[in-house]
């Protein structure tokens, strides 16, 4: 049995952004907080030494800051006529571990969603009619961009966004990008500089007439004092930057922008290396009454609480809510029950392009350096006649070429051997690629259960994915594909490699960490589990933040999404939830 | 969630700590004041242990002589000062006699606590009885013979102390004598930024020169602009004590503890005072010349500069306000004594971290990655480039502080 | 119970105790910790990478270490560009890692039951890859001698390069292992050897860093990512350092 500890106001399960974030709101309340992290802490200080930060070995290869799939993994299968497997080694994406969570080995790209995608299935209805493909199960959010904005907002003060306007209170401004929504105030910090392959494409982009725009960045461009009054150091390009953290505090995570100040509140502490294991409901099954967790001795504790905040990435928070019992499973086949429900991805694409009088000195970038376009994202053209909905981000970011992993080369050439040296030695510094993460739309046979089959070390079951990637998706990533193509043969190199999303969901190359869905919010509790303000329908102490709450997933970066949700959830229960507990909106 | 609403209104607690400070409106105001006078003086950095009981004492103190503990000084019948009088602490402030004329180590730093003034010790005593007793035994003394014997004081006093209230210059402004009180007196800055002689007393002709200590070069406060301050606005040092930081430097160390527990809670007006005397203390500089650029030395440090140092510090020493230090034309670079850099280097630092600052950033350990050769060539470069001319370090040197830190 | 100390080694006792071998511990030992204010920061700490300095083998046997190396040598040859792999220390990285913590897969999820899957589930082999080592050289030697009387190190260049490609088509059996699992595994870990830092074993003298350009463990491009378009020529660093640091003169 666990043992009981005495109670506290607030537990936050899960150190990542979105936790972080919430627990350094609620603390300015004066209430008791205690935030559970199922890996180490982990800070700049003590764990990115510049002289070892930049190992491809150790943390891009051997994965170290990565949660060990011994410790929990997931399984997964393409329908529901196969056997779930479970991931041994990830490969598609690359969920976190430790304080700051994946935010310590993310790439830094800060886009903000725009406001149609809040209401996409009201919009795209309106638009196009009978033209929206059947098999797509898109929801709107049940809130909307005005909501949504001052949150964005706050998150962009947060972490330092680096980049352009490209709109400000609905004025359009040359040089940032023209389809995003309309934001309170310019980026905190001006644009990153730039390497030369992402230069290269603005200008052949520019010549078809579309507008190049910096990547939004959360890697500061410049010395920044954040809202917390944290400070960060400018980026310096070096290279090392996705799957790795950074040792000059110039990434934004939880560990370079909120947990300094929030360590040192009295009223806060974490909980390290400690896996919650459940929420624990009271009887009736509409209060929550804590979690229980597991040290890593395996010893277990039952930590009582009067507000539980569930913000770990999105695979725990959906298995933790199945676990805990937490609203009714999904059913395929029925299409009923939430938990689990509209389970989506992000359709990964790309050019690469080879050329023989370049050099790009490709190991100069970062994860969130470059140029894109949105000319062909989301609903930003028009999808009449086309056959499906959708679109993706088209950008080059040149996120640093460590050579065990990046050593591009055509198709055919040989993979040892003499031939092989010479193609390497031949692409290395002249090879760029022009990406294009494109949305991946919620349909039914895509979901999240609970593995019937394998477990994880203390006997509970995987999270089981099912999911592949719908026709519309496919039909969108060739279409999207081919504009970018255009740009690419533009630039006339030697060669083009195009590479669309045509065949299975497969779960060994890595694609992206954008994963949504499965605890949804929304405005009708009978086809989603969390309303507007992130609080489960029908157990209003209880709140599930995180890309789990995502319908569907545009063709954006979700991390500053993710953020602003867990601003908007903080918000919600310090102006409106602890004046009066309760239902903040009625069932 | 009811009792914890009412939490949200955040004063019951401030309420209760005050509860027995005492019952008229004065009182009050002298325990207040006697609160911010015990934060002048950092008495926490001595008396109170992490985690533990306020001024209930057991810090080490490790002096050349051996080892001196903080006292209990609550208000302990037992063990702390609960049967003192008001006097007995006058005489411990004011001469370095505690009851029973028995003499304090210069540990406690009674050449400096002298100079306050009678009506502040009375605040100070207010609020040292308003805090809870506790019955943490110490025993202070720990040095071996024959330092051990308090007899021995009675030299030493004579050598190293002169008794007496702070004599406020009739020729300077009400500021810089508010300035010089805090210095010379409750914040003892020159108990760790005063050369020291044979015995561990205070040169007071080099008065805040710049001394070594537990292996920290305590820097040069003078004005002089190659070693010293000269070169800060009253505003930046008045930043550095509040937060920690500012454009030029980021304190660590024993600095980073002070700012922590002390400076960070001073008064503005009490710093910029600080500020304006510090600025009046001229002391011309004597700047030797920098090696050549094209020294070996001084390439190699270039190179090791560039793949380990850079990163932060940026190409050409300027450092990022806050978080990394200035290293371009800086004063403890061009401190004649390089130990504190040949120290962080090594062993890396972790900068303090204040409410108004909290980032606490770190210099990271270098020692497992370079050589003592590798350590020598980078000092010596930072020490003469950018504006920076300073002796030149050797590997021995380095040798010698790493065996000495890694025994600790 | 997640964590289980390995031989009760920490990160730092490994790096303090360079001038022997020590079983590396897994990194994170730490029963549940509770942090309030800012975490304890230890001078000296460092968090370095786990790494080897003692000479000899610590996993392979001599005469696995000389089928390693044969193989290395061949999948990259030594030419006008750049030693081979056996040349670059390839096969000393691949026994450093095989004695480590990657040597068991110990990070990873090895619970049953084992079930081929489709590719897109990725490896399923129930092996880890010290039982692939073991077993791809045993079935390699084995197929050598019986079709050439020889182990694979006494092939000659053109049999080496048909037995390989045979085993990463598959066409060549393996007693104990499927073949082309246990090609990539040695592809895979040679590529890791002749492109990682030198401080794991191989890539002696950063020799793949300069063979391509890429200057190493930099970690400041502020004064250079504005120079599109040229070669710029930096010194490679590594972990260890760089052949600028010493005193020339």
């Amino acid at each position: 049995m666990a043992k009981k500890l005495p109670s506290t106001d607030v537990v936050v399960v899960g150190l990542g952004w979105a936790g972080s974030i919430i627990a350094n709101e609620l603390a300015d309340t004066g209430l008791n907080i205690i935030g559970f992290e199922r890996g180490p802490w982990r800070d700049t200080a003590r764990d990115f030494n510049v002289a070892s930060a930049a190992d491809e070995l150790r943390y891009n290869r051997r994965q170290e800051l990565m949660l060990r799939t011994r410790q929990n993994t997931c399984t997964m299968r393409n329908n529901a006529s196969e056997t779930a497997l479970p991931l041994r080694s990830w490969g598609s994406f690359h969920p976190g571990n430790g304080t700051g969570g994946a935010g310590n080995h993310w790439a830094g790209i800060a886009f903000r969603f725009q406001p149609h995608e809040f209401r996409l299935h009201s919009y795209l209805t309106e638009r196009y009619g009978k033209e929206l493909p059947a098999e797509l199960t898109l929801q709107d959010w049940g809130t909307d961009w005005e909501e949504m904005e001052p949150h964005y907002a706050a998150f962009d003060r947060l972490a330092g966004v680096s980049g352009k306007a490209g709109n400000i209170k609905g004025t359009l401004i040359d040089g940032g990008n023209p389809f995003e929504g309309p934001r309170s105030a310019e980026y905190p910090n001006p644009p990153t500089l730039q390497t030369y392959a992402p230069t290269l494409f603005a200008e052949a982009a520019r010549n078809f007439g579309y507008k190049p725009f910096p990547v939004p960045s959360a890697l500061v461009s410049q010395p920044y004092t954040n809202s917390l009054g944290v400070k960060m150091g400018p980026c310096t390009y070096c290279g090392f930057c996705t799957n790795y953290g950074c040792a000059n505090y110039s990434k934004a995570s939880a560990i370079t922008t909120v947990l300094p100040a929030l360590i040192r509140k009295p009223n806060f502490k974490a909980v390290t290396n400690a896996e919650v294991l459940k929420v624990v409901m009271d009887s009736t099954g509409t209060k929550a009454t804590g979690v229980i967790y597991a040290d890593a001795n395996g010893e277990q504790f039952e930590q009582p609480a009067e507000l539980v905040v569930v913000a770990a990435f999105i695979f725990e928070n959906v298995r933790l809510m199945l676990l805990s019992g937490v609203g009714t499973p999904y059913d395929p086949v029925t299409n009923t029950g939430t938990t689990g429900r509209n389970y989506a991805y992000q359709t990964a694409n790309n050019v690469r392009l080879f050329f023989d009088d370049k050099n790009f000195n490709p190991f100069i970038g970062g994860g969130a350096i470059g140029m894109g376009i949105d000319e062909f994202n989301n609903d930003n053209f028009d999808h009449s006649g086309l056959g499906f909905m959708g679109g993706g981000s088209t950008r080059v970011t040149p996120i640093g070429a460590a050579p065990i992993d990046s050593r591009p080369m055509p198709p055919g050439s040989p993979t040892w051997g003499k031939g092989w040296k010479q193609a390497t030695v031949k692409n290395y510094l002249s090879s760029m690629s022009i990406g294009c993460e494109a949305s991946s739309y919620s349909v039914r046979a895509n979901y999240l259960s609970l593995d019937p089959t394998y477990s994880d070390p203390h006997g509970r079951p995987l999270l089981r994915i099912t999911f592949d990637f719908p026709d519309n998706d496919r039909k969108m990533a060739k279409y999207c594909i081919g504009k970018v193509a255009e740009i690419a043969k533009s630039m006339n190199p030697r060669e083009i490699v195009v590479s669309s999303q045509q065949g299975h969901w497969d779960s060994r190359p890595y694609q992206s960490s954008h994963i949504v869905g499965g605890f949804i919010m929304g405005a009708n509790p009978g086809t989603s589990s969390v309303n507007k303000h992130l609080q489960v329908w029908g157990v209003p102490n209880l709140f599930v933040v995180g890309s789990s709450a995502f319908p569907q997933n545009p063709g954006y970066n979700p991390t500053g999404t993710v953020c602003a949700l867990a601003f908007k959830a903080a918000d919600a229960i310090r102006s409106r939830y602890l004046k009066r507990p309760g239902e903040m909106i009625p069932v | 969630m009811k009792a914890s609403l009412s939490m949200c209104a955040g004063v019951l607690g401030l309420a209760i700590g005050y509860a027995h400070a005492g019952t008229g409106a004065d009182s009050y105001n002298l325990v207040e004041k006697g609160r911010y006078l015990a934060t002048l003086g950092d008495c926490t950095a001595c008396h109170t242990l992490p985690g533990k009981p306020l001024f209930s004492g057991g810090v080490v103190l490790d002096t050349p002589f051996g080892k001196l503990l903080g006292a209990n000084i609550t208000p302990d019948p037992v063990h702390g000062i609960g049967r003192w009088s008001f006097e007995d602490f006058q005489n411990v402030m004011s001469k370095g006699h505690s009851p029973g004329d028995k003499r304090l180590y210069g540990a406690m730093p009674f050449t400096a606590y002298t100079k306050v003034s009678r009506e502040d010790n009375q605040a100070l005593w207010a609020y040292l009885q308003t805090v809870d007793p506790s019955d943490n035994a110490v025993e202070t003394n720990q040095l071996p013979f024959p330092f051990n014997v308090r007899a021995s004081l009675i030299g030493w006093n004579l050598l190293n102390f002169t008794q007496g209230e702070y004599q406020p210059d009739p020729q300077k402004s009400a500021q810089w004598n508010r300035g010089a009180y805090l210095v010379q007196g409750l914040g003892h800055c020159g108990t760790c930024h005063t050369p020291k002689n044979l015995t561990g007393g205070d040169k007071n002709g080099q008065f805040l020169q710049g001394a070594n200590l537990q292996g920290w070069v305590a820097p040069d406060l003078t004005a002089n602009n190659h070693s010293g301050i000269g070169s800060w606005r009253p505003e930046d040092i008045v930043q550095y004590l509040k937060t920690g930081a500012n454009r030029f430097d980021v304190a660590s160390g024993p600095m980073a503890e002070e700012v922590e527990h002390s400076s960070q809670h001073w008064q503005d007006e009490d710093l910029m005072a600080v500020a304006v005397y510090l600025k009046d203390f001229a002391n011309p500089a004597e700047v030797p010349k920098p090696l050549a650029a094209n020294d070996p030395t001084m390439k190699a440090g270039q190179a090791i500069y560039a793949d380990r140092c850079s990163a932060c510090h940026i190409s050409k020493g300027q450092g990022v306000e806050g978080l990394f230090p200035t290293l371009a034309n800086a004063p403890l670079v061009n401190n004649a004594d390089a130990s504190s850099m040949i120290r962080v280097v090594l062993s890396g630092s972790r900068a303090g971290a204040t409410d108004a600052a909290p980032t606490a950033p770190a210099m990271p350990s270098f020692g497992w990655n370079l050589s003592d050769d590798n350590v020598a060539a980078v000092v010596t470069y930072v020490r003469n480039s950018w504006g920076n001319a300073a002796a030149p370090v050797t590997s021995s040197e380095v040798k010698n502080l790493r065996e000495q830190l890694q025994v600790k | 119970m997640i964590e289980k100390p390995a031989k009760g080694v920490t990160r730092r006792q490994l790096l303090l105790s360079s001038a022997t071998t020590v079983a590396m511990g897994a990194a994170a030992t730490a029963k549940a910790a509770t942090i309030a204010g800012t975490p304890q920061w230890v001078p000296f700490d460092h968090n370095g990478p786990l790494h080897y300095d003692t000479p000899g083998w610590q996993y392979f046997t001599d005469e696995q270490a000389r089928e390693v190396e044969a193989i290395v040598e061949q999948l990259i040859p030594a030419d006008e560009l750049s030693v081979s792999g056996k040349d670059a220390g390839c096969a000393v990285f691949i026994d450093r890692q095989l004695a480590g913590e990657y040597g068991t897969f110990a990070r990873l999820y090895q619970e049953g039951p084992f079930q081929p899957g489709t590719a897109m589930q990725g490896d399923q082999s129930p092996l880890n890859p010290r039982q692939r080592y073991t077993l791809g050289l045993a079935g390699l030697t084995k197929y050598c001698q019986a079709n050439f009387k020889k182990p694979f190190s006494g092939l000659g260049a053109e049999q080496r390069d048909a037995t390989l490609a045979g085993l990463e088509k598959g066409t060549i059996a393996l007693d104990g292992i499927d073949s082309p699992l246990f090609f990539q595994q040695v592809l895979g870990n040679t590529m890791e050897g002749f492109f990682a830092d030198p401080i794991y074993g191989g890539n002696r003298d950063m020799v793949s860093w300069k063979l391509i350009g890429f200057p190493g463990a930099r970690y400041d491009y502020r004064d250079y990512i504005g120079l599109h378009n040229q070669k710029l020529d930096l010194v490679p660093l590594s972990i260890v350092g760089s052949s600028a640091w010493t005193q020339k003169g």
